[in-house]
């Protein structure tokens, strides 16, 4: 039996094609992926990410302890309401997750952990907490709605009574609170917007009133397309147990520089590197996938994340090549039982409705 | 569900005419597209090829996934509509007139072994269930 989130009802009334995701089922799309991925960078649309997992962490240690468990660095994490990016490791330096930590005060951090690995991320949570004076409970009653695009701040405005005097000036990266809600200018699309958290009971109705005031809902096939023009990770594709974060594009992330220790640390210190998360932009006609063989200079990678993108109007992909391997390279992919032609490029691809190839 | 009554079909999605000149056009179903999502690539078989009644002879490529088209019959390939390669969404947009490729079949009793709109309905069907 898959698992449905509060706006199951809606995406049917509202003509989803609804597919497996990770045990729920979500909407792949509406109708079309491309319009609505073409939604998001020209104007907004609104996503339903209830699936994603919101836990919180409280107590007294709840810094050391974040101090101890992720790869970034917390104590970054100053100012109420600041948002930090992070990989969870393992002893290994393998990568449990990668989430999200909101800094709300000294004994209460939030934290976004993705669907599919959710249950995984408690357990290893649970079981590095010994020692640590904190609790961590998951927030199974919210609900999570993203809206983005150019106009989405706009829309919510429009939409949430208060909302606009609370959040005109979030700076990105960082939350506010307001009443039940919880709003955060944060988003996986490359563009600007909210991703809220409400509660469930209210969801719905929050839901019908964006969809009022004109913002189109968008389903996960656009998500995704839309979070590889902008550079982003998947977990599960560009990175998972087995993947180094500093051959998966994650060095920004990783805090190797300051005296802290946290797990994975010393692993990482002595993992020899060969790869690094390039871009690749298909030169001949096709489409690039996940899995698919590339061949450079310097030996052979793969693909981790491909498809098609809707704003340069051509394939792209992330792929793990060998370090050496410079952007403007043109190297070879296997793509069914063709070799065809694609250039090494930096990313991102596409943000805030521009391309930037 | 759109299935035409003047079309044949085959079990693997495939739409069929019969010409009048002794040629079948070939496609792929509304079905096949609706399940593909936004088409973004037709790679088209070349012209002159002779292919087998069930041989891979084109790609159509969504956002999601690459498909195989399968040749319904076995014959030669007289033409192919270029109109795809710029316009893959045509696909999306009406299955039945985006056809991919003409045949001259090598046996017309070939003809006999496809699907009528019935028996591709109860296909789709079954394959729903």
């Amino acid at each position: 039996m898959l698992k449905r989130t509060p706006l199951y009802q809606a995406h049917s009334d509202m003509g989803a094609k609804l597919v497996d995701f990770g045990g729920w089922e979500m909407p792949l799309h509406y109708g079309s992926q491309i319009e609505e991925h073409h939604q998001v960078r020209r104007d907004c649309g609104m996503f339903d990410v209830s699936h994603m997992q919101v836990l919180d962490i409280r107590g007294s240690d709840s810094r050391n302890f974040l101090s101890h468990l992720v790869a970034n660095n917390v104590d970054k994490l100053r100012t109420p309401g600041k948002a930090l990016y992070s990989a969870m490791l393992n002893a290994d330096g393998g990568v449990v997750d990668d989430l999200i930590i909101y800094f709300m005060d000294e004994s209460w951090f939030r934290i976004v952990v993705n669907a599919g690995t959710a249950d995984k991320d408690i357990a290893w949570m649970e079981k590095q907490a010994t020692g640590f004076s904190i609790e961590i409970s998951p927030k199974r009653d919210l609900a999570m709605i993203a809206v983005q695009g150019p106009n989405a701040r706009e829309k919510v405005w429009e939409a949430l009574p208060g909302s606009r005097e609370l959040t005109e000036r979030l700076i990105p990266f960082s939350a506010v609170e307001m009443g039940t809600m919880f709003i955060a200018r944060t988003g996986y699309t490359g563009e600007d917007g909210f991703e809220i958290m409400i509660p469930a009971k209210a969801a719905p109705f929050f839901w019908a009133t964006l969809a009022e005031k004109g913002v189109k809902p968008i389903g996960l096939g656009a998500r995704d397309t839309l979070r590889l023009e902008a550079g982003m990770n998947l977990y599960g594709q560009d990175m998972d147990e087995t993947v180094n974060p500093l051959e998966a594009g994650l060095a920004w992330t990783v805090d190797l520089k300051s005296e802290r220790d946290f797990i994975g640390k010393a692993a990482l210190l002595e993992r020899p590197l060969k790869y690094q998360l390039a871009g690749l932009l298909l030169l001949d006609r096709g489409v690039l996938r996940s899995h698919q063989k590339v061949s450079t200079s310097h030996g052979e990678g793969e693909i981790t994340s491909g498809s098609f993108s809707p704003t340069l109007d051509q394939s792209i992909a992330l792929a793990r090549i060998p370090r050496e391997v410079p952007a403007g390279e043109e190297v070879r992919v296997m793509v069914r039982d063709k070799v065809l032609r694609a250039k090494v490029v930096k990313y991102p691809f596409a943000r805030n409705g521009k391309s930037l190839i | 569900m759109n299935i035409p009554g003047n079309l044949k079909y085959t079990a693997s999605h495939e739409w069929v005419r019969l010409e009048d000149d002794g040629t079948v056009t070939v496609g792929i179903t509304d079905h096949a597209q609706s399940l593909l999502g936004d088409m973004v690539f037709v790679e088209t078989p070349e012209v002159g090829r002779k292919v087998s009644k069930g041989e891979e002879c084109a790609v159509v490529e969504s956002v999601k996934a690459a498909s195989d088209v399968y040749s319904p019959i076995s014959g030669e390939i007289v033409a192919i509509n270029g109109d795809l390669d710029g316009s893959p969404e045509k696909i999306n947009e009406d299955a039945f007139s985006a056809w991919m490729f003409k045949m001259r079949p090598d046996n017309a009793s070939d003809l006999g072994t496809l699907l009528d709109a019935a028996a591709y309905q109860s296909v789709v069907e079954s394959e729903a269930h």
